[in-house]
């Protein structure tokens, strides 16, 4: 696959803070990269960069091709982009949303009209479309301000926390829309908090740390390399001491998750067999037993407060 | 890039036409302003008529612009215009199409005072029109000059504004003309664009000016090209500051 978005070096300093420090990566052709870090590891100000709202210190960024710096108006016609606080314009309507966006990118009348009807339908906006945007639920400007950016059909698209506090259906549906056009092509640049969402809509994941890229691999591949702990979930019939699950050997410890016993250890397979004889001592019915792999949260939490790790992605 | 910048002077002109600051700031308090200068004094209603229109002017054509970037700001709009395919002097442009094009429409209703109530008569429309369009465009531009600090509060920057439109009212030949102004007012005149409206607007109704018309066309094209280059440079500076508010 070709690269889409190509970043080089890129580089962000306001004074003698250094906000992004030398990040380099690609997002191919069809593929939705997640882009995460803790608050303040500076997401949101590559992502302005990348959009030309930001002007880089260093460091050069190519939208297909074009320099976001030297090409900022050739660049931004090929990208859609929803920044991270964006509202439409509260006293217009949908439609009038949406021709605004269209002229913005210099779409003629009939072309604005034939997008606004397709992607207002594809949203759930379009009965809803003569309303001003200030009657809407925050999920509906959200889809109106995700709809907006699409109406000029980009190959790239920047997403900015999208799903960020949206109720569950919005979420859906944007998540949907964004498969569905990675499947198509467009390249996606998707920065979210929402470690679960990165888990199951990117194809890679970069991290993001103090201005600097700490990572940048698919989720499966970060979590395999951060195989720091195995566990064993079991849920009983009825409630059991933790402490006596506890005293099982080669249990290191033991957390409690709703019904759920969280046994950490060394050696999950033996500790299933353990488990099975204590059932069957205490008689007791294991209803679910699981060996869950690490998390791209413990990936995470790893990657953002380990001090003493180096900068380079794995 | 014509066609993007009249679509942001359309979004202006239906979301900031009749938002609250630009209504008091930029009709009301004038009008109440010449009000009280003109009622109860014995004064020829012809002499009225260019502080009337060049007042109007001065005030509506340099509403708008403040008020609509503080606005955006707020309002959280103002990333999506600055992500979008078109260079800041568009962005900045719209405003100033919308200002210009508020001034324009509004000085129709002095206009028509004028020449329908107080008996005025156009001797020079040459002067009339360009002494409108020119000091129209001059007040937008200086309102986009307003603008450029980096603020999501309105009511701020519109202050700012009045701290500068205020005083130069009471020297630009808006009340008193500025040939009846003792010397040192008349120097002082010539800093302020709006004498050079009210100059024009006299030639154009045929009354004694101090100074000639195309000195008064040049002083509005420059002070609009200094206003356009000035706000241009601290925009540049200060737009993505506003995304830190």
């Amino acid at each position: 696959m070709s690269a889409a978005i190509q970043v080089d070096g890129l580089t962000k300093r306001y004074n003698s803070h250094l906000a992004v420090d030398d990040v380099s990566f690609e997002v191919r052709v069809g593929e939705v990269l997640g882009f995460l870090g803790p608050n303040g590891a500076g997401k949101t100000t590559t992502q302005r960069m990348l959009t030309g709202v930001l002007k880089p210190t260093g460091g050069r960024a190519l939208v297909l091709g074009r320099d976001i710096v030297s090409d900022p108006v050739g660049a931004k016609e090929r990208m859609g982009v929803v920044p991270e606080v964006a509202n439409p314009y509260m006293e217009m309507t949908a439609s009038q949303n949406m021709a605004f966006a269209g002229e913005l990118y210099g779409l003629p009348g009939a072309r604005i009209r034939a997008r606004s009807q397709e992607l207002l339908r594809e949203f759930n906006l379009w009965e809803r479309r003569d309303d001003i945007a200030k009657r809407y639920s925050k999920g509906m400007k959200q889809r109106l301000i995700l709809a907006m950016s699409l109406i000029h059909e980009p190959r790239v698209l920047f997403l900015d926390e999208p799903t960020a506090s949206l109720d569950v259906e919005s979420r859906r549906m944007i998540h949907g829309r964004v498969r569905e056009l990675s499947g198509r092509g467009a390249a996606v640049f998707y920065t979210t908090h929402n470690i679960e969402e990165a888990n199951v809509l990117c194809d890679r994941v970069a991290i993001i740390r103090d201005g600097k890229l700490v990572a940048l691999d698919t989720p499966e591949a970060l979590k395999s390399t951060f195989a720091m702990s195995q566990s064993v979930v079991v849920s009983f019939s009825r409630p059991v001491e933790a402490a006596e699950l506890g005293a099982l050997d080669g249990v290191t410890h033991v957390e409690k998750h709703g019904d759920k016993l969280h046994l950490f250890t060394a050696a999950p397979g033996a500790l299933i067999e353990r488990l099975a004889g204590y059932a069957q001592q205490e008689h007791v019915e294991i209803v679910s037993i699981n060996t869950p792999g690490p998390s791209l949260e413990e990936v995470f939490v790893s990657l953002s407060s380990d001090t003493s790790r180096s900068g380079g992605p794995r | 890039m014509m066609r993007k910048c009249w679509a942001i002077a359309k979004k202006n002109i239906r979301i900031y036409y009749l938002k609250g600051p630009v209504l008091i700031f930029g009709i009301l308090f004038p009008a109440f302003l010449f009000l009280a200068f003109a009622i109860g004094r014995n004064v020829p209603a012809g002499s009225l008529v260019p502080g009337l229109i060049g007042m109007a002017l001065f005030f509506t054509a340099s509403a708008t612009t403040p008020a609509i970037l503080p606005f955006e700001t707020r309002t959280r709009t103002l990333e999506r215009l600055l992500v979008a395919p078109l260079p800041l002097s568009v962005l900045i442009g719209g405003d100033v199409v919308s200002a210009f094009l508020y001034g324009l429409f509004l000085s129709a209703i002095p206009l028509a005072i004028s020449f329908g109530i107080l008996g005025a008569v156009v001797t020079r429309p040459v002067a009339l029109i360009a002494s409108i369009v020119l000091s129209a465009l001059c007040f937008a531009l200086m309102g986009t000059l307003f603008s450029t600090p980096p603020t999501d509060e309105p009511s701020a920057i519109m202050t700012l504004a009045n701290l500068v439109r205020l005083p130069l009212i009471f020297f630009s030949g808006v009340f008193v003309p500025v040939s009846a102004m003792p010397q040192w007012g008349q120097w002082l005149s010539r800093i302020s664009p709006l004498t050079y409206t009210t100059e024009l607007l006299r030639a154009g109704i045929g009354q004694d000016v101090q100074i000639g018309p195309w000195w008064c066309i040049t002083a509005l094209i420059a002070f609009s090209v200094a206003f356009w280059s000035i706000s241009m440079a601290l925009h540049r500076r200060n737009m993505c500051r506003r995304l830190a508010l």
